[in-house]
């Protein structure tokens, strides 16, 4: 097989947006990748071919576009299912977002499994994500919530998860990737752990999906929850994936068409995975882009895409910690993705944001959905810049001189 | 110099007037920007005609958010709480002396909604206060 070598130049042209100026004369160096990503000329391309050609509401018609349109959206799942090595397509149930595939498991197999005072496992490096869905459990049914704590290396301190997990949890719900820390959590270890101690995993995978390689199987995940627009898919949809036997167990979500094999004035039958949760009109075209961002990443190469990454973010922790008065937050580079949160000289994140967007430089300020971390990290919030596969240290050289701009406009 | 960066924003921002709290004090409230964590606390006091005559504000947040607090409160010195009911988004953006884009603009109007709803003495700041 032709291995073409990474080539970040070549991916550029891939992505339209790349070569837009915010103003005249200043092109977006865009570092808000964990975010949402850019997308490339094949997804929206993809989407933009579907409403011409094949635009039809899937399932039920016979006719030639209803065809074509339901053929689109089920190839779709099956290479989305490919991509996270899922044993089979029907495993794949597609939601809005990561959010509300962690919804999903939330209302429709917790609610039918958990009791008053049964243990949760969260973690405190947590997006609000996978937060709020299970206190707002925790206010109906009285559910326990415990948290894995942060160490002062951003790591999860896995010697409090050990002596939780003695407490018969009943659920493990975790970020694989912190959007925040960037930390790389171990899974695979921490999936194993619950498992021994008879609680189901969920695998909150919306920053890692997109940037390693990520096998269902490997992990032995009981359930995961990643987002398209994150991995150069369209927003508006989003993946979760679930163990066959669970997600036929578990009751509907929403109710209404698509989800049902039978229904009476009084009463209806709900149909079989991956439909029964997929109640109504879905997001067909974004379905289509979803198919075609995965057969882009794949094209390239999760394993590269990981190496470029990493190299960004070797070099931007070097480049970063040169600044007298910036802090970075989280581990070393061994230990994370593509994710440079920091504070810097006491100027707020948005200050700082906004003068680097004068230089066309993209990055986020605030808490980044993840306000319970920067409590902990007893800060308000943070300036993030976040790298993919189309980042270059041109741009990372950019975020220094920008910042370094912020001295001088507060000096 | 970029626009939003005014010299006034700065000089407000690095040396504000009013930044402090009143004790004892006729109202006093707080609230967050939960997009960003800006914090902001307002302390009034109020003489016997409804006038403010002192005012001072505590809190932490980006440059907008902090100098708009302390322009706001300049400017209600001597104000009835009347006054200081009617006052509007375009009262912060007429103080600043700037264009905001949405996102912007909640860091810039955070102090005006927390002292609209400490003169109303409304349990929560709610965007409908500056509109």
């Amino acid at each position: 097989m032709l291995i073409m070598s990474f080539n970040v130049q070549r991916i550029r042209k891939d992505f339209p947006i790349l070569d837009r100026e915010v103003r005249p004369g200043v092109k977006v160096v865009y570092l808000d990748s964990t975010a949402t990503s850019q997308k490339p000329e094949s997804v929206i391309e993809a989407m933009n071919a579907f409403y011409r050609r094949s635009n039809a509401n899937i399932h039920r018609g016979v006719h030639t576009l209803a065809e074509e349109a339901t053929a689109m959206y089920e190839q779709a799942r099956v290479k989305i299912a490919k991509f996270i090595n899922a044993p089979s397509a029907h495993q794949i149930i597609y939601t809005r977002n990561t959010t509300e595939s962690i919804n999903l498991v939330a209302y429709t197999w917790a609610r039918a499994n958990l009791k008053s005072s049964d243990l949760i496992i969260l973690t405190e490096m947590e997006h609000h994500s996978n937060l709020v869905p299970w206190q707002m459990l925790a206010a109906e049914r009285g559910v326990r919530l415990e948290f894995i704590p942060v160490t002062d290396d951003g790591l999860l301190d896995l010697d409090v998860y050990r002596s939780l997990l003695s407490q018969n949890p009943k659920l493990v719900s975790f970020a694989h990737m912190s959007n925040v820390l960037g930390t790389i959590n171990p899974a695979a270890e921490m999936i194993r752990l619950a498992h021994e101690a008879g609680a189901l995993t969920i695998l909150d995978a919306a920053q890692s999906v997109p940037h390693l390689k990520v096998d269902v199987q490997k992990l032995d995940v009981d359930f995961m929850a990643f987002s398209a627009h994150k991995m150069c898919g369209p927003t508006g949809i989003g993946a979760l994936y679930g163990k066959t036997a669970l997600l036929e167990a578990m009751p509907p979500f929403l109710g209404g068409g698509d989800m049902i094999k039978e229904v009476k004035l009084r009463s209806f039958r709900p149909t079989t995975i991956p439909s029964k949760f997929e109640a109504g009109t879905p997001a067909i075209a974004e379905s289509v882009g979803f198919g075609a961002a995965v057969d882009y990443l794949s094209s390239i190469g999760m394993e590269e895409i990981s190496a470029h990454e990493h190299e960004m973010i070797e070099y931007a922790l070097e480049r970063l910690e040169e600044i007298p008065g910036l802090k970075i937050f989280g581990p070393t580079a061994d230990k994370k993705g593509g994710v440079a949160s920091f504070t810097f000289d006491g100027i707020h994140p948005h200050d700082v944001a906004q003068i680097l967007d004068r230089d066309g430089i993209a990055v986020r300020a605030g808490h980044h959905c993840a306000q319970p971390l920067h409590e902990k990290l007893g800060i308000p919030a943070t300036t993030r810049a976040s790298f993919y596969l189309y980042s270059t240290k041109e741009e990372v050289n950019a975020l220094v001189n920008g910042i370094y701009k912020v001295k001088r406009v507060f000096g | 110099m970029d626009d939003l960066y005014r010299e006034v924003i700065i000089e407000h921002y690095k040396n504000p007037s009013y930044r402090g709290h009143l004790d004892p004090h006729d109202i006093s409230f707080a609230d967050n920007n939960p997009l960003c964590g800006d914090h902001i606390q307002i302390d009034l006091r109020v003489d016997k005609d409804g006038k403010v005559t002192e005012a001072r504000f505590d809190g932490h947040g980006c440059a907008i958010s902090q100098a708009s607090a302390d322009l706001l409160l300049e400017s209600i010195i001597g104000k009835s709480l009347d006054e200081v009911k009617a006052l509007n988004k375009q009262h912060i953006l007429d103080l600043l002396g700037i264009d905001l884009g949405p996102v912007r603009l909640k860091c810039a109007l955070l102090s005006l909604k927390v002292l609209k709803a400490g003169v109303y003495g409304l349990g929560e700041a709610s965007d409908q206060l500056v509109e």
